[in-house]
């Protein structure tokens, strides 16, 4: 088992050093640590605006290129967070509760070059993780029927929409309303056109990059438009020699790191559970274990290293489910899904066989692109921080027309920049009415592999739905769901909050006397939480 | 009581649900259904449509569950950007004409001259520049670069 693994990992290697794949890789992780740096731009919107210059390349390169802004936009994130106190990106907004009293004290760059060095622990070991686990996880799915298939999605789905942020019920909804917009267009089976409106250029379903531009770019637009205060970047000044850290420092940073890596990487075990949680949850561990739990929230080394390792953790594992199963955790997996169907490879337990020299090449990507990343970080952290002070009003001009030539250049036509109008509306629409649209892009990929294997399912079994709770496997799924399903219910009945969504709040609430302090941010910062999906 | 309803985000977020499961749940029949064993294209969108009007129904009679003055957040936002949405939406637009009939010059020009427009701080001359220095970059690295298929510039519309 561990040998065929190194030596799949071994081909891995020889597959990223290839020097197209290493470029690739290396424009990703920079693009990717650039937008994350930039507050108001997020690593979904980048991927739609790269996904159609991607067709041209070959699918290693593209996959490898794409995974790298993923990942490299957590870095960027926490640059913002530390030195600016912006949360512009969800997992890392409570290490802006430590990191930004740090960089008041002077102690910013320290409190960066350590979340370099332990975003590299925590995706080291989100990467081990995929390269044992996938292959086992494979083993079992290759024996999966349709109707496991099915079972195994709908659990998918389901954790997808209920653990991720806001009202459970309204998180089922926007997965359905993605199932519904994934039906759009010829029926594989039949070809009959559906819900196109008698549109030709409907026939192909609705384009996958002006659905997620739409949501996650203008309505993004829509929502800061006028919004951003005036960034505070009077503390935003680091110098090279500011981040070496003490010996103390690195001392008391490393079992948080474990820590940190070991909550990641469970969450990035249960489907749905994205970074977010983990390094909410991280924080709220962090906090439990210390000596001196009053002390968080000013300035604790411990409260910045552990939850960002547990984010990078579980970005990396987060590949794990999407890779190896084919059922992407969240909206941004749902995205590299994506790219995979449009570069022709079909997604699921046969990928690791079919198409070794993606996975075990993206698996040694992953190792190449963090070093990249802690490389790119240290010595260009003052490019970076001028970077910071870009204003939102070039930005998001800028960004519109990238938006715009991305989805003209997917089938070079016009119809799909008026599909982004009108999604864009609609996204916006959603917004304001409390729901959050990522589960939309999870049943939109999903939906037309899940129609496929539902229909499957029900002409072996002759119509039969006892099928689904009959076989074994899919019993255990389908059983999953129940309970996700009444615990849920449970929660909601006796009108408390279970331990994952308190810990956010209990998390928080430091925060809120923090930024009460810097009121220049303190607007942005509670919108920008609650807006900017993950 | 029923006044107060009408405040209620969640009555309306319920409400947009509803419809849209109507819509797929009254159209989805008009594709053939089929049976259990051999469904047909309107099988799968006429369920989900039902279960969308189903969460609906919860959404919004949760709205009635809430006291009056609770989740009474307004559908609006505190200080509606009207003229900012309008441009946001506009620039896109803009591209989709420019860009057709002038090709990408103007189309990228209009788009981000028309968006720029949006921001409370912005001036015609600020957009105008930004617009230009956009122009510049998004020809050199779309049409040289990476060679979209897309005129720079047209004149066959006169």
């Amino acid at each position: 088992m561990i040998e065929t693994a190194l030596t799949g990992l071994w081909y891995g290697f020889g597959v990223a050093f290839e020097p197209q794949n290493l470029m690739w890789c290396f424009v990703g992780v920079l693009v990717g640590n650039m937008v994350g740096v930039l507050p108001g731009m997020g690593p979904l919107a980048t991927i739609s605006i790269l996904l159609p210059l991607t067709f041209g390349m070959k699918p290693v390169g593209a996959i490898l290129m794409l995974a790298g802004v993923m990942y490299g936009a957590q870095y960027g994130g926490a640059i913002c967070s530390i030195l600016l106190n912006l949360p512009c990106h969800p997992p890392h907004a409570v290490t802006c509760l430590d990191g930004f009293p740090m960089t008041k004290q002077g102690r910013g760059g320290v409190a960066l070059s350590l979340t370099v060095f332990s975003s590299f622990v925590g995706a080291s070991w989100g990467i081990t993780e995929m390269i044992f686990l996938s292959p086992i996880l494979v083993k079992v799915a290759l024996e999966f029927g349709p109707a496991e298939i099915c079972s195994l999605m709908a659990l998918g789905l389901l954790a997808g929409s209920t653990l991720a942020r806001g009202s459970p019920v309204k998180g089922v909804c926007m997965t359905i309303v993605g199932l519904l917009l994934g039906s759009v267009g010829s029926d594989l089976e039949t070809g009959q056109q559906r819900f196109t409106f008698g549109l030709a250029e409907l026939d192909d379903g609705v384009e996958l990059i002006a659905l997620a531009l739409g949501l996650f770019g203008i309505a993004e637009f829509m929502t800061s438009i006028n919004q951003t205060a005036s960034i505070n970047t009077q503390y935003a000044k680091v110098r090279l020699r500011d981040m070496r850290p003490t010996r103390a420092d690195v001392k008391r940073s490393i079992f948080p790191a474990i820590r940190g890596t070991l909550v990641g990487s469970l969450c990035s075990l249960i489907p749905g559970t994205g970074p977010t949680i983990a390094s909410f949850v991280a924080y709220a561990t962090e906090k439990k274990v210390s000596k001196t739990p009053d002390k968080f929230g000013t300035g604790m080394i411990e409260g910045v290293v552990c939850p960002e390792t547990a984010t990078h953790s579980s970005v990396q594992g987060d590949f794990i489910p999407t890779m190896s199963l084919g059922i992407p955790g969240d909206a941004v997996m749902a995205l590299l899904l994506g790219a995979l169907i449009i570069q022709g490879i079909v997604p699921g337990p046969q990928l690791i066989s079919q198409h070794p020299d993606i996975f075990w090449g993206l698996v040694a990507s992953f190792w190449i692109g963090n070093i990249l990343l802690v490389l790119l970080n240290v010595p260009l952290i003052g490019i970076w921080v001028k970077m910071l002070a870009i204003p939102y009003k070039y930005l998001y001009p800028s960004a519109l027309f990238f938006v715009c030539i991305g989805v003209y250049a997917a089938n070079n036509d016009f119809f799909q920049v008026g599909e982004v109008i009108v999604i864009g509306i609609f996204g916006y629409v959603l917004l304001r009415l409390g729901f959050h649209p990522a589960p939309i892009l999870l049943g939109f990929v999903l939906g037309p592999r899940f129609e496929e294997n539902f229909r499957r399912a029900m002409l072996i079994s002759r119509g039969d739905l006892a099928t689904f709770i009959e076989r074994p496997i899919s019993a255990v799924f389908v059983g999953l769901c129940v309970i996700l399903i009444a615990v849920q219910i449970y929660v909601r009945l006796r009108g408390a909050k279970s331990d994952v969504y308190l810990a956010p709040e209990k998390a928080l609430q430091p925060g809120a006397e923090q930024r009460a302090g810097v009121p220049a941010a303190a607007p942005l910062s509670a919108d920008a939480t609650r807006v900017i999906p993950h | 009581m029923k006044h107060s309803l009408l405040y209620k985000r969640d009555f309306y977020a319920g409400g947009l649900m509803i419809l849209f499961g109507l819509f797929a749940a009254l159209n989805g029949p008009k594709y053939t259904m089929g049976t259990l064993m051999h469904m047909g294209p309107g099988f799968l969108p006429t369920t989900l449509g039902v279960i969308l009007v189903l969460l609906g129904l919860v959404i919004a009679g949760s709205a009635l569950a809430t006291k009056p003055g609770e989740d009474e957040e307004g559908i609006l936002p505190e200080h509606p950007q009207w003229f900012g949405w309008a441009c946001i939406l506009a620039g896109p637009l803009a591209f989709i004409v420019f860009g057709k009939i002038g090709g990408m010059i103007p189309g990228t020009f209009a788009c981000v001259f028309v968006s720029a427009l949006g921001d409370r701080e912005s001036t015609w001359r600020s957009a105008a520049i930004l617009g230009a220095v956009v122009t510049v970059f998004g020809v050199a690295l779309f049409h040289y670069l990476l060679k979209i298929p897309m005129p720079l510039l047209r004149w066959d519309f006169l």
